[in-house]
């Protein structure tokens, strides 16, 4: 599969009064073309950081401040601002969480729809008109042309969440982020919203980066995973992989903590402590307080990334003993 | 809409009776007799009887009102004390004065607070924003006669560039805008102050709300972001600051025409007072009320012109 987006060692830091805070520390992943991953972790681990350090829309005391991320060869981290507009909306696109407020209250369906074909395509008003009807069609609106005329607040949230797919599809993006788009919505909206994104990724060929906490999305819509923990990668691989057999404790205490209809005698686990504070000082991993299994090393010293498969990758001491044991029974 | 006007004028015409029941006693309950300044220092008792007795000041107040509401129903105001000259005459000559006063130091506002708001707010924590809230802060706390004073010491005595005072020349004329100037100033800094603040912090709010992180997604201009995308959201609030400010214009010409001795509305109520002229005093806060009602009532139009959630029917 061909690849579409290259994050290596994404460092993004936050200005503050006091201190410069590290929300994302030096991340790398990437993304294939037509390949969903999905980007999973608790509030504040970084993750919607993560996208809009991508799509360069880091709020204004933020930045990216080494690292480099790679959409289709171009490099992204060194675009001027200017560059990176022409981009976003273009190549690039993003949906988010709350459609109630995610498009704008006095400006009708029709002009927002419009806009990104004006400004990217170069199309007329009337031409942008056409077009538009065609995306209300495909993200499946029904009665688009009336839609057009309507202002955001007499539609629906799952009507709203559809115009907002539109909008980011309109110019055909090869890169789709996602930020929870389905939180917000009602559970049978959230299966057909999970269900367009997926029909209409498959028809533009797109990349899907899915930021979700919910595993149960994941599950449905994912190709690869991505687990982050405070700022980090913790875990990463396909889907069936992680699901299956889950390496970095934080990754199972996470599959632990859904709950499963299923199984009558399912314990629902959850990870006790929370979320370390974004400017705490952690030695060694930044896991081990709330690791049931966490050793002195993991205390003392952070640890690298090792590989479980070739697709697979666990930040995780215990991942080490594992890798070696496997080494020596190769050797022997 | 129709529906919303029609319903504002009835809450017009109740709040007239209301208001002008209020004047009408206040003045009879304050001090000072109408007809002991007519008929000057040197009126004798008897004189003075014959002057309350032509003005019907003599009948009970109750019944002196209702005649003044019967005459104003049928469109007349009364006649002044001191002239015998029609109130409602009185108040058209002068109105125009007021009214070029008012919408000029309007647009002094609007243009000055909602400019300097905006700066202020996409450059937050920049010398300009700190110099414009320092300046907002210190145009709302300065009262307007004294500023009125001390543009005319600098631009008319000392430079020389503009008129003292006076309006007679018509505001579309070269003169007629020199003469304005100053007064509009005067008059439509503390406006100009309160708008920018009011701006500058839905202008915040506005910046960043989801819908312009939207906007910038999908690749539009930093310049549309802000002049397209956050203005029309910003201005929503900014709008009734500006109506409430219009409406207290009116009433703040009083001092502004003192002042820069231009003969309008609030001068005429002015020397009414000092007069003991009821009937024109009458008019001219009637007037101002009525002014202060429709002002809003247009507001509330412009509301539901730029928010499209907001809607009468």
């Amino acid at each position: 599969m061909e690849q579409l987006l290259q994050v290596n060692n994404l460092v993004t830091q936050f200005r503050t009064a006091e201190d410069n805070l590290t929300a994302v520390r030096g991340i790398s992943f990437s993304v294939n073309k037509g390949e969903t991953l999905c980007i999973v972790g608790e509030s504040g681990c970084g993750k919607s950081i993560t996208s809009l350090s991508l799509m360069g829309l880091l709020p204004s005391n933020g930045s990216i401040s080494s690292g480099s991320i790679k959409l289709n060869d171009e490099e992204l981290t060194s675009k001027t601002e200017e560059e990176l507009r022409r981009l976003r909306g273009n190549k690039m696109s993003m949906i988010f969480q709350e459609p109630m407020t995610a498009l704008n209250p006095v400006f009708t369906i029709g002009y927002q729809l419009r806009e990104p074909l004006m400004i990217h395509r170069n199309m007329s008003k009337r031409e942008a008109d056409v077009k538009a009807l065609d995306l209300l069609n495909q993200v499946g609106i029904p009665d688009p042309k009336k839609r057009l005329k309507q202002y955001p607040h007499e539609l629906s949230g799952g009507m709203r969440q559809r115009v907002m797919i539109a909008m980011a599809l309109a110019c055909k993006p090869s890169l789709l982020i996602a930020d929870e788009p389905t939180t917000a919505l009602d559970v049978t909206i959230q299966a057909q919203i999970l269900d367009l994104i997926d029909d209409l990724k498959q028809e533009l060929d797109m990349g899907v980066i899915f930021v979700t906490h919910d595993m149960g999305v994941v599950a449905e819509i994912a190709d690869r995973v991505m687990v982050m923990y405070a700022g980090e990668v913790v875990e990463v691989g396909e889907v069936e992989e992680v699901f299956n057999a889950p390496k970095h404790p934080y990754t199972k205490g996470l599959l632990a903590s859904v709950p499963n209809v299923d199984d009558e005698f399912h314990q629902l686990e959850s990870i006790s402590g929370s979320l370390p504070n974004i400017n705490e000082k952690i030695d060694g991993c930044r896991f081990h307080k709330r690791c049931p299994l966490a050793t002195d090393q993991c205390r003392e010293q952070s640890p690298p990334i090792f590989s479980v498969s070739e697709t697979h990758q666990s930040k995780c001491w215990l991942q080490q003993e594992v890798t070696e044991n496997d080494k020596s029974t190769a050797t022997s | 809409m129709v529906s919303l006007i029609i319903q504002r004028m009835l809450q017009l015409l109740l709040l007239l009776v209301g208001i002008s029941f209020l004047v009408f006693m206040s003045m009879h309950i304050a001090p000072g007799d109408p007809a002991s300044i007519i008929g000057g220092p040197t009126a004798s008792e008897s004189d003075l009887e014959a002057i309350r007795e032509d003005l019907g000041l003599n009948e009970p107040v109750l019944v002196q009102y209702i005649d003044y509401m019967k005459g104003v129903f049928q469109g007349n105001l009364g006649f002044s004390y001191q002239n015998n000259q029609s109130v409602t005459e009185a108040i058209i000559t002068r109105f125009p004065n007021t009214l070029n006063l008012a919408v000029a130091s309007m647009i002094v506002a609007v243009i000055i607070g909602v400019a300097a708001g905006i700066i202020s707010a996409i450059k937050q924590n920049s010398w300009f924003d700190v110099s414009s809230t320092t300046f907002a802060l210190a145009g709302i706390s300065i009262p307007n006669f004294w500023l009125g004073t001390m543009l005319i010491l600098l631009f008319s005595v000392t430079l020389k560039w503009l008129p003292v005072g006076g309006l007679s020349a018509p505001f579309y004329t070269i003169e007629g805008m020199k003469q304005l100037i100053l007064p509009a100033i005067t008059l439509g800094t503390a406006s100009a102050a309160m708008i920018a603040r009011m701006a500058r912090s839905t202008m915040l709010e506005v910046i960043r709300a989801d819908y312009i992180r939207t906007a910038k997604a999908k690749g539009v201009k930093q310049k549309s972001v802000i002049w397209i995308h956050a203005l029309r959201n910003a201005m929503i609030p900014v709008i009734t600051v500006i109506g409430v400010n219009f409406g207290a214009l009116l009433g703040g010409t009083i001092i502004t025409e003192q002042v820069f001795a231009i003969n309008g509305v609030g001068r005429l109520m002015i020397d009414a007072i000092a007069a003991r002229d009821f009937p024109v005093v009458q008019g001219t806060v009637l007037l101002v009320a009525a002014l202060f009602v429709i002002v809003n009532l247009i507001v509330d139009i412009i509301y539901a012109l730029i928010d499209p959630r907001i809607s009468y029917d």
